[in-house]
């Protein structure tokens, strides 16, 4: 029995490998933003005061962002679709639709940060803490981190999808179309939790 | 390794290999390597001790800020670099593929990803030594605001401050968590999903059941510390006050943070060990495991507890006495399924036909070793007694009795136990057994008066006692010396293990396939067993603990042996008291 006979005899494969990782990881990302969103909801509910500052934060580009990642999750379900049907062009379509989304989401997050920035509110706000608002200082060190760490993430799976793409374009591994779609969802969820913790409980 | 199809270059196959044995030997390696770092720590610090301000023979002097530091690395090291890559990714990694059969892991590139990121981990945190200022020196818990830097410099300088003991040791620990979660998702989805033909869940060995509990418990506990630690950095390099009490911040929240994780980590440590000194156990008393569903339900049981008690790290950090009373419970409950694993293990002895090998007497010491630190974990968990003995060498010596029977007894038991079957060598047994009673001696002495000490109220945290009128008195000087000179005649007697392994390695008899007529199916395969492992797959038509069945003529029937009378119940045997 030569090698590749042998692997075909491995026996059982219950769940497809790569979906079953990939349900795994996002329960260990899910911790991790877990633990960030408890830190966090237990600083704001020990400071009210952090309300004034969640105010500086513009919900009309919260708002955007979330249509346009909930929009993204739409086109990668399609992309999905379409690559158990095997239609190349659609997965194609849509895959770059959602990497599009992607960017979009970035270009607001960035020019809000701009915006942000402008006004002195950086991570440490030196502003704030040297008139003495401490406290209103750490509120955007959490806003700072917890929307940072998310749109690492964003760039992760644009990356990703980037790779998948390139392959599932020529027909090449389209069942890694679904994990990138598990992925993404995973992204626009956590978004789901940040959205109205930090933009809009003012 | 008979691997004349899959022919590859020296660095594909050992260096760059994705073959779980390989990527299993090279976590083992960089684990004992990372051990004799941090027992030349111990072995510096403990002399300074014993001998303050003396000369330290193979070092030099020790000054008080570079002891803080040996300290504080020595339990980084031991609990991050040693047990972790031995126990939770060697163990994994040898043991799931082979023991449920199948080739390798579900994702072999990962796994080699794992360990290299597991390596730069290594190496970050053995750079952190030659910063400025040295390593980090504020205890292996990283507490803010000692670890931040004390929050004296809200602006502080980015490079400077990344590149400092403390920041280094965050990053190399954040690096070790992103080896071991690659890690994790491999084991769990390779002991889900490539389970050889008939391998249904409760025919799975106990330490493969335990191996992915563990894993399970890290990965969910992990999270909040790697956020945890990202602030830490933050506060550390960009100067944000997330840990600052003068900015709005909580320093016990990182508490709180490492703690969640901190706690169950004892947990991930102790499963494989426990796990592979249950097949050790039943091996060697030729006998089923006793109460095998039972075990695994009691563990499943600790693992959940293991979450809700971290707050007993904290009975002096000013947390709410109420809280206080409800993880004092929840700690002393957590003994129970604990007690319940051991007494199945009594159970299995009872009666039995036992061999005294050297896995055995590894296993036995195990058990006896571990009971004290269990037993005084009694007294630590209740608060009153706690608040107390926190932070004084009664703690040290206990988490010593817990940590280093499931480290290093742990890992003994397992080496000799399947060391034949991985390298294809036997290990000289008599040196085994020098090595196993020299170690016992010499740790109890290490460790068992430091009991004493702890109780006298010496602190853990102070590098020359000279200064302490109430324990610079006898009988704590003699017990100090006396642990010292143990340690160091400890660390020696390692010695008599890299002699063994080496020369068994390369000039040991070959062995056979099944040394110790064990029933699991990595016996099955060849030793050392081949890239893909088995050929053919086997089929598994039994649990994994069918030693001594009444009517049978083998006293061991491995598991891909079919059943031939149908009438004898399979893992039924009830404890026959002889």
């Amino acid at each position: 029995m030569n090698l590749i006979q042998q692997r075909l005899s491995v026996p059982v494969i219950k769940v497809p490998q790569g979906r079953l990782g990939m349900w795994i990881l996002i329960a260990g990302e899910l911790v991790i933003f877990g633990g960030l969103i408890a830190c966090y909801l237990l600083s704001r509910l020990r400071y009210p005061e952090w309300a004034e500052q969640a105010a500086h934060t513009s919900t009309f580009f919260g708002a955007l962002n979330t249509v346009v990642l909930l929009t993204s999750s739409f086109t990668i379900v399609k992309a999905h679709e379409a690559a158990l049907k095997k239609e190349l062009t659609k997965v194609t379509i849509y895959m770059s639709a959602t990497i599009i989304g992607g960017l979009a989401f970035l270009v607001n997050k960035s020019i809000e940060y701009t915006n942000e920035i402008h006004h002195g509110f950086t991570f440490s706000s030196p502003q704030l803490q040297e008139s003495g608002n401490y406290v209103g200082s750490l509120f955007w060190s959490f806003y700072y981190l917890m929307t940072g760490l998310h749109a690492t993430h964003v760039v992760i799976g644009m990356i990703i999808m980037t790779v998948i793409l390139i392959q599932a374009r020529k027909g090449k591994n389209l069942h890694r179309v679904e994990l990138a779609g598990i992925y993404w969802h995973m992204v626009d969820l956590i978004w789901i939790f940040l959205f109205p913790l930090l933009y809009i409980a003012k | 390794m008979s691997d004349t199809l899959h022919k590859k270059s020296f660095f594909r196959k050992y260096l760059f290999s994705t073959d779980h044995k390989v990527i299993g030997m090279q976590y083992t390696i960089t684990g004992l390597f990372m051990a004799a770092v941090g027992g030349f720590l111990a072995y510096v610090f403990r002399y300074n001790l014993a001998y303050p301000g003396d000369h330290i023979p193979l070092f030099g002097e020790l000054g008080a800020q570079q002891y803080n530091s040996f300290v504080t690395c020595h339990g980084m090291i031991m609990v991050f670099w040693v047990a972790m890559p031995i126990l939770l990714a060697g163990f994994g990694n040898f043991l799931i593929p082979t023991m449920i059969g199948t080739d390798d892991m579900a994702f072999p590139i990962l796994n080699m990803m794992s360990f290299w990121i597991f390596l730069l981990s290594t190496i970050v945190l053995l750079a952190s030594f030659f910063v400025p200022g040295g390593a980090f020196g504020g205890g292996w818990t990283m507490y803010p605001p000692l670890s931040a830097g004390g929050y004296t410099n809200p602006n502080p300088d980015f490079f400077k401050a990344f590149f400092s003991g403390a920041s280094l040791m965050i990053l190399a620990v954040a690096l070790e968590f992103v080896a071991m979660l690659m890690g994790g998702i491999n084991f769990l989805v390779t002991t889900i999903n490539k389970r050889t033909k008939g391998m249904t869940p409760f025919r799975i060995p106990l330490v493969v059941w335990f191996i992915n509990i563990a894993t399970i418990i890290f990965m969910f506990s992990v999270g909040p510390l790697v956020a945890g630690a990202v602030m830490l950095l933050f506060d550390i390099t960009v100067g944000t006050g997330f840990y600052d009490p003068a900015r709005g911040g909580d320093p016990v929240l990182f508490q709180h943070l490492f703690w969640f994780f901190g706690h169950p980590e004892v947990y991930v440590l102790l499963l494989p060990a426990v796990g592979a000194i249950g097949e050790i156990l039943s091996v060697f008393s030729r006998k089923p495991l006793f109460a095998y569903k039972t075990i695994i339900y009691l563990a499943l049981l600790s693992a959940i507890l293991s979450v809700v008690v971290w707050a007993h790290h904290q009975f002096v950090a000013g947390i709410d006495p109420r809280m206080a009373t409800f993880f004092s419970v929840g700690t002393i409950i957590i003994s129970i399924p604990f007690a319940g694993i051991f007494l199945s293990y009594m159970a299995t002895l009872w009666g039995g036909s036992i061999r005294f090998t050297v896995p055995m007497m590894w296993a036995l010491g195990f058990i006896g070793t571990f009971l004290v630190g269990g037993l005084t974990g009694l007294f630590l968990g209740s608060n009153a007694f706690d608040i107390y003995a926190h932070d004084t060498y009664f703690v040290v010596a206990h988490f010593h009795y817990t940590l280093f029977p499931v480290v290093f007894f742990g890992f003994f038991a397992a080496f000799y136990f399947w060391f034949p079957k991985f390298v294809g060598k036997n290990l000289n047994p008599a040196l085994g057994k020098i090595h196993f009673w020299c170690t016992t001696v010499f740790f109890n002495g290490t460790f068992f008066l430091l009991f004493f000490n702890g109780l006298g109220g010496q602190h853990r945290r102070i590098n020359d006692f000279s200064l302490f009128s109430n324990v610079v008195k006898e009988p704590y000087i003699t017990f100090e010396k006396i642990a010292t000179i143990s340690a160091i005649c400890l660390i020696l007697s390692q010695f008599i293990f890299l002699y063994n392994f080496v020369t068994s390695a390369v000039r040991g008899k070959k062995a056979v396939k099944n040394p110790w007529d064990a029933n699991t199916i990595e016996w099955v395969a060849d030793s050392p067993p081949p890239h893909g492992n088995f050929n053919p797959y086997p089929e598994v038509f039994r649990g994994p603990y069918d030693y001594s069945l009444p009517g049978e003529e083998s006293d061991f029937i491995p598991q891909n042996v079919p059943h031939t009378n149908e009438n004898i119940p399979v893992l039924k045997v009830k404890l026959s008291v002889s």
